[in-house]
């Protein structure tokens, strides 16, 4: 009963700011705002200088001149194709577990078990919490008994997954409040599907962008992690990084920034696609 | 007489035993609709619970599994393990007030923004540049403000090298510099839905009570947002004390921190007799963590009492 007074009560507030705007022109004077611009460019200034500093750095070869070689030298530097594909396949496992494992769990508390969420946020903040470095100690004492698992690289995607799960859980939770949950799996079991079939052809379309950026996330974290990775003695690509006997550092500095560019692109590709999502779904109210 | 009360126990006995039938079949239903979430409770046990004992475990053991608290001794009585400590807590401190105070002043200009769009990419921008710790940065910040960075270059042309100015990349200024690089976007991202929160409606009813901008600030906003700004603060701080990678890279090893002594231990650096020193290390920063978090949660439920957003 509290559940569905909170409900009304965010209906209402949703109106009411919804209604807002209508006002604010009235009040809004044409006053130019000198504290927020400062702000904005200073912080500009942090982060996009060392971008452009790195981004011209990775563009030089090694007498300081301007040149593409670092770039073309990458793939050919030694282990590096093996370290892109290592880093590959333990994303896509790791990516496979985590979905399989968080995707009907949470749409499961969501609809059944609402008083579960508390106990999963406090789970799922517990990743963040707790340092990779003290993670993957306990995790390698834990793994020792084991030899098929603690001599095979997958144990670390084992580990990624429990690392992923604020992000995915975060934005899962998210893209599920979004929808009016109850509705579409009664909808949809009274036309007759079972619950795979609800599952698969009705919440994940609608899940879509979360299930995305969850991906992305995933992704992103795998590609970039380096604690458990080079104390487990597996070289990723950040661990080829550190690693790489290169005697030319514009190459690895080259690597990082194709990674930050490849992440930058990849989310602002969703931000401007949740744009277009949520456009459509305002036409229809 | 003698009757009644057989009647009494039989009737009282079957109320017992419907009331057990009743409760065992409650208990079974309510397993049911539990069993659900159970991989995911055995999957975060085995991966978070089981490591996380043991690293306790081993704490109080010496090498040979007997009890003691030698390890706990050695890293609490001086030396460089407690050093370790000082120099973590103090990073994650530095990294945690600074980018707090600032990652609210910027969360505040972009949420005041009109353009949907612009606030959008910005808050993927923060998405990116929280989550882009660890080697990348490390050599980015290696290209721009090492030695022979470039943007070193720039600031001694105008007479302004920071390596002149007591700045070192390496030590604690430099790493502490590197940091706020991802945790000034995670105040951002953490801090903006408190902002969100702030209702409209409560600077229209303070101004129609006549309230001026300051005291509104002074007796509304603050007030409001004092609980979620520290308790991002504590998730900042979480956030410095833990990272490994970024220092590590930047400094192949040499600054004096916990998780960098941890990865030392961890990658066979250890006195004889020193060998379970590590798992106490990690020990003490599980407990040290736990704190922040009970912390966070608190303030977070002082939090949610007025924004929910």
């Amino acid at each position: 009963m509290s559940q569905e007074g909170l409900r009304d009560l965010l209906v209402d507030d949703a109106l009411t700011s919804r209604d807002a705007p209508d006002s604010v022109p009235i009040r809004r004077r044409p006053r130019p705002r000198f504290g927020r611009a400062a702000i904005l460019i200073i912080a500009a200034a942090y982060f996009i200088l060392p971008v452009y500093a790195a981004l011209d750095f990775s563009l030089q070869n090694l007498q300081g001149h301007f040149s593409l070689q670092p770039l073309t030298q990458i793939a050919s530097q030694p282990g590096f194709g093996a370290a892109v594909g290592l880093s590959f396949k333990l994303s896509v496992v790791t990516l496979v577990i985590e979905l399989l494992l968080m995707v009907p769990t949470v749409i499961y508390v969501h609809l059944r078990l609402p008083r579960f969420r508390r106990v999963m946020e406090i789970i799922t903040i517990l990743p963040i919490v707790i340092p990779p470095i003290v993670l993957i100690l306990g995790v390698l004492q834990a793994a020792k008994p084991f030899q098929w698992l603690s001599a095979s690289p997958y144990l670390l995607a084992l580990v990624y997954v429990i690392l992923a799960m604020p992000f995915v859980y975060r934005s899962l939770d998210s893209g599920l409040g979004a929808l009016d949950l109850k509705t579409l799996v009664e909808a949809s079991r009274s036309l007759g599907a079972g619950w795979i079939a609800t599952m698969w052809r009705v919440l994940i379309p609608n899940l879509r962008t979360a299930l995305i950026s969850a991906s992305v996330l995933t992704l992103a974290l795998v590609f970039g992690e380096y604690t458990m990775a080079s104390l487990d003695l597996w070289t990723t690509v950040p661990v080829w990084i550190v690693n790489s006997s290169t005697n030319n550092p514009h190459i690895q500095v080259a690597v990082s920034m194709i990674f930050l560019i490849a992440m930058w692109l990849v989310l602002t590709i969703i931000v401007s696609l949740d744009r277009s999502h949520r456009r459509g779904k305002g036409q229809l109210s | 007489m003698a009757f009644t009360p057989s009647l009494d126990t039989a009737l009282s006995l079957r109320g017992v035993e419907g009331r057990a039938t009743s409760a065992r079949n409650s208990l079974l239903r309510r397993l049911k609709t539990v069993l659900p979430v159970f991989p995911f409770v055995v999957y975060v046990a085995l991966g978070l619970g089981v490591p996380t004992w043991i690293i306790t475990n081993l704490a109080f053991r010496t090498r040979s599994g007997q009890l003691t608290m030698h390890n706990i001794r050695t890293i609490t009585s001086g030396g460089q393990y407690l050093f370790g400590f000082e120099t973590s807590l103090k990073l994650a401190l530095v990294t945690s007030l600074i980018p707090g105070v600032v990652g609210t002043f910027l969360a505040y200009a972009i949420a005041q923004s009109d353009h949907e769009y612009f606030k959008r990419v910005l808050a993927a921008a923060a998405g990116v540049l929280a989550n882009f710790g660890g080697v990348n940065l490390a050599f980015m910040f290696i290209a721009a403000l090492g030695p022979a960075g470039l943007a070193d270059a720039w600031l001694a042309h105008i007479h302004l090298n920071p390596w002149n100015h007591g700045f070192d990349l390496y030590k604690f200024s430099g790493v502490a510099f590197v940091y706020m690089y991802f945790q000034v976007p995670l105040m951002v991202l953490v801090i903006t839905p408190a902002l969100n929160g702030l209702r409209p409606q409560w600077r229209e009813a303070a101004s129609n009570l006549g309230a001026s901008k300051r005291q509104y600030w002074r007796h509304v906003g603050l007030p409001v947002l004092m609980p979620p700004v520290l308790g991002s603060m504590l998730l900042l701080f979480g956030s410095g004390f833990s990272a490994y990678a970024t220092a590590e890279a930047m400094t192949g090893g040499t600054i004096a921190l916990t998780p960098i002594q941890i990865g030392a231990f961890l990658s066979g650096n250890v006195l004889s007799g020193e060998e379970n020193i590590g798992y106490a290390l990690g020990f003490g920063m599980i407990v040290i963590l736990l704190v922040t978090v009970a912390g966070y949660t608190l303030l977070q439920r002082r939090t949610t009492r007025w924004l929910r957003a």
